[in-house]
């Protein structure tokens, strides 16, 4: 019986192209936060969530899909636009963020506002400037379509559309947007790839002057912090607005500097179009606003030997197995 | 299993029809539970509420008509002349009272059979229910409606607890060219971070304009008047040209602060 069943285990085996992992941690980093209780991975439910994610019904008049403004190639950022461009070609008011390592995020968008990712593609679907539909509206275009009826069946069990179930799938795949895959990842779990001289330079100095903020393995400790860019024009006062409290004014979540090489213009408001500029910024662009981070109070000394180190590093940092990886592709 | 489960709450429950009521459409399900109501009757000071069509004046001398109200009452609790609580199931206990659907004008619940004579419930959605899982979030809590009837902040992931919106020559003029006035009133406190909490409960006595008398088979309504002329007067008096626009900020709180006294008990109808 055992034999046999292996025999079949085998068989079967060789006719799936890739077999479906779920949410796997990679060794190097921690434990995540999202309640995976409340919401079981399944391969149904991770299929069904990239369809939903490249769904333009999202939109009111069908032209905008969660990927039209997080596009893979760019670490599911919006490459090369300031702020997001959406329906009707309105522009909001902040760069789109990447999806990427979600599971270990506690707070999303770039002021914290949303608590649970579950909630969290309630905003730009809503959003007048993003894709200015009602989620009502949404669901009632997906169950015209008999491809989604199954696709929520196999996944949840029986064919209803709703609310719960469509954020749910997509907090499935988005969840497993996970890049751990650069060069850094492969020398911190000691997989043969070294730093080169000049990048393991890189590395000193950036874990002497950056991780405060830039926290080590994921390269954010998420927090709130005003890193000294002046108010930008349209006076977006961050944390503040959906705290209220006035030591939050001007704070904005700290980025992952994953990708960073795919993720251009940086900043809340992707006024910085190269890294160059960022890291000049740093060095000697502070501006003295309420609320600076008091590490940055005096900026961050660098030569120009150390910034272009630091830069060799940062591009450890990139994983193009990630902005390749076809099962997070649109089908 | 579960069928088994289900023959035998079928079979308890003819049995009690049986033996208790000839009426078969009581919906008692254990004997003991009856249907109660509460009725919220939207008015402003000595007048009904008319959606567009009527003017109203504020104390601040402002004239105004209101184009949409609603808001939501949770958390119904109920207290007998002897003293015991009893409160509603938490899963049925959110209404969303809205003027332009008279459908839901009613909170209704089931409670034991008694004499009431006080009754409390929240105005808006607790924190907890606030930061449930999304699979807690069906019927009125549901966060799939639009901007305009939408009873939830995406941005600033929360709960609207009152919305009322209306036009008044005090407001300034829009970007859309009207003189509107809008009241969205919520947050729960903050869930990753504290911040302002507007979740209020009011507590009615009902002795004076008539205890609710729950009894087996018919449906005790307790009738209460909502004056949203008190959203606006109260201890501190909204002026419509100020805060023609009063959403998550400091001056929700005064609102909130006003309308916590906007509900009076009228009668019951036991």
């Amino acid at each position: 019986m055992t034999i046999l069943s292996l025999f079949t285990l085998v068989a079967c085996s060789k006719e799936v192209l890739e077999r479906f992992g779920g949410f796997l941690q990679p060794a190097n980093f921690p434990a995540p936060v999202y309640r995976f209780r409340d919401n079981k991975i399944s391969q149904a439910g991770f299929e069904l969530g990239r369809k939903l994610f490249y769904e333009p019904r999202f939109s009111r008049n069908n032209t905008v899909s969660c990927g039209s403004c997080h596009i893979q190639s760019a670490a599911f950022t919006q490459h090369g636009h300031e702020v997001s461009h959406g329906i009707d070609d309105r522009l909001g008011r902040r760069n789109s963020p990447p999806i990427m390592n979600l599971a270990w995020m506690n707070t999303f968008m770039w002021d914290g506002g949303v608590f649970d990712l579950d909630l969290q593609p309630i905003v730009p679907i809503t959003a007048h400037e993003e894709m200015d539909e009602t989620i009502e509206n949404a669901l009632a275009k997906l169950r015209t379509l008999p491809a989604y009826a199954a696709m929520y069946k196999k996944a949840f069990g029986d064919t209803a559309i709703n609310t719960t179930r469509t954020m749910k799938a997509l907090s499935q795949f988005m969840l497993l947007c996970i890049s751990s895959n650069s060069k850094y990842d492969s020398v911190q779990r000691n997989q043969g790839p070294r730093f080169s001289d000049a990048e393991q330079r890189g590395y000193i100095f950036f874990q002497a002057n950056c991780t405060a903020c830039h926290r080590e393995p994921l390269i954010t400790d998420y927090s709130f912090r005003n890193n000294g860019i002046a108010t930008g024009i349209n006076n977006d006062q961050g944390r503040y607005e959906v705290t209220l409290n006035e030591t939050d004014r001007y704070k904005f979540k700290v980025p992952s500097l994953r990708n960073l090489s795919h993720t251009a213009p940086y900043m809340h408001d992707g006024r910085f179009i190269t890294l160059d500029a960022v890291l000049d910024h740093y060095r000697s662009g502070i501006r003295q606003t309420p609320n600076l981070d008091p590490l940055l109070a005096n900026g961050i000394a660098m030569t120009d030997a150390q910034k272009a180190d630091l830069l060799q590093f940062l591009n450890t940092l990139n994983d193009p197995t990630f902005l390749r990886d076809s099962k997070l592709s649109e089908q | 299993m579960n069928l088994i489960h289900y023959s035998i709450i079928a079979l308890i429950t003819s049995a009690s029809i049986v033996s208790c009521s000839k009426d078969r459409t009581t919906k008692n399900n254990d004997g003991q539970l009856t249907d109660m109501s509460v009725e919220f009757d939207n008015i402003v000071g000595g007048q009904n509420l008319f959606l567009d069509a009527v003017s109203y004046t504020n104390a601040a001398g402002e004239q105004f008509t209101v184009s949409r109200l609603q808001y939501f009452i949770s958390n119904i609790k109920l207290r007998k002349t002897d003293g015991t609580e009893f409160a509603v199931n938490p899963d049925s206990s959110y209404f969303l009272i809205k003027e332009n659907d008279p459908a839901t004008r009613f909170a209704r619940f089931k409670a034991p059979a008694g004499d009431y004579n006080q009754l409390s419930f929240v105005i808006g959605v607790d924190s907890l229910r606030n930061t449930m899982d999304i699979s807690k979030r069906t019927g009125v809590l549901d966060p799939s409606a639009g901007m305009e009837d939408g009873m939830y902040w995406g941005w600033n992931s929360g709960y609207i607890f009152f919305k009322m919106e209306g036009t008044s020559p005090a407001a300034p003029v829009d970007p859309t060219g009207q003189r509107k006035f809008r009241f969205h009133i919520g947050g729960f406190g903050g869930y990753s971070a504290p911040t302002l909490n507007n979740v209020k409960t009011v507590t009615i006595d009902l002795s004076a304009s008539g205890n609710a008398l729950a009894r087996s088979g018919r449906n005790s309504n307790i009738h209460l008047m909502v004056d949203i002329l008190k959203a606006l007067n109260g201890s501190n008096n909204i002026s419509i040209a100020a805060n023609p626009s009063v959403m998550f900020g400091e001056a929700s709180v005064t609102v909130a602060n006003n309308y916590v006294n906007m509900f009076y008990h009228d009668h019951t109808e036991n």
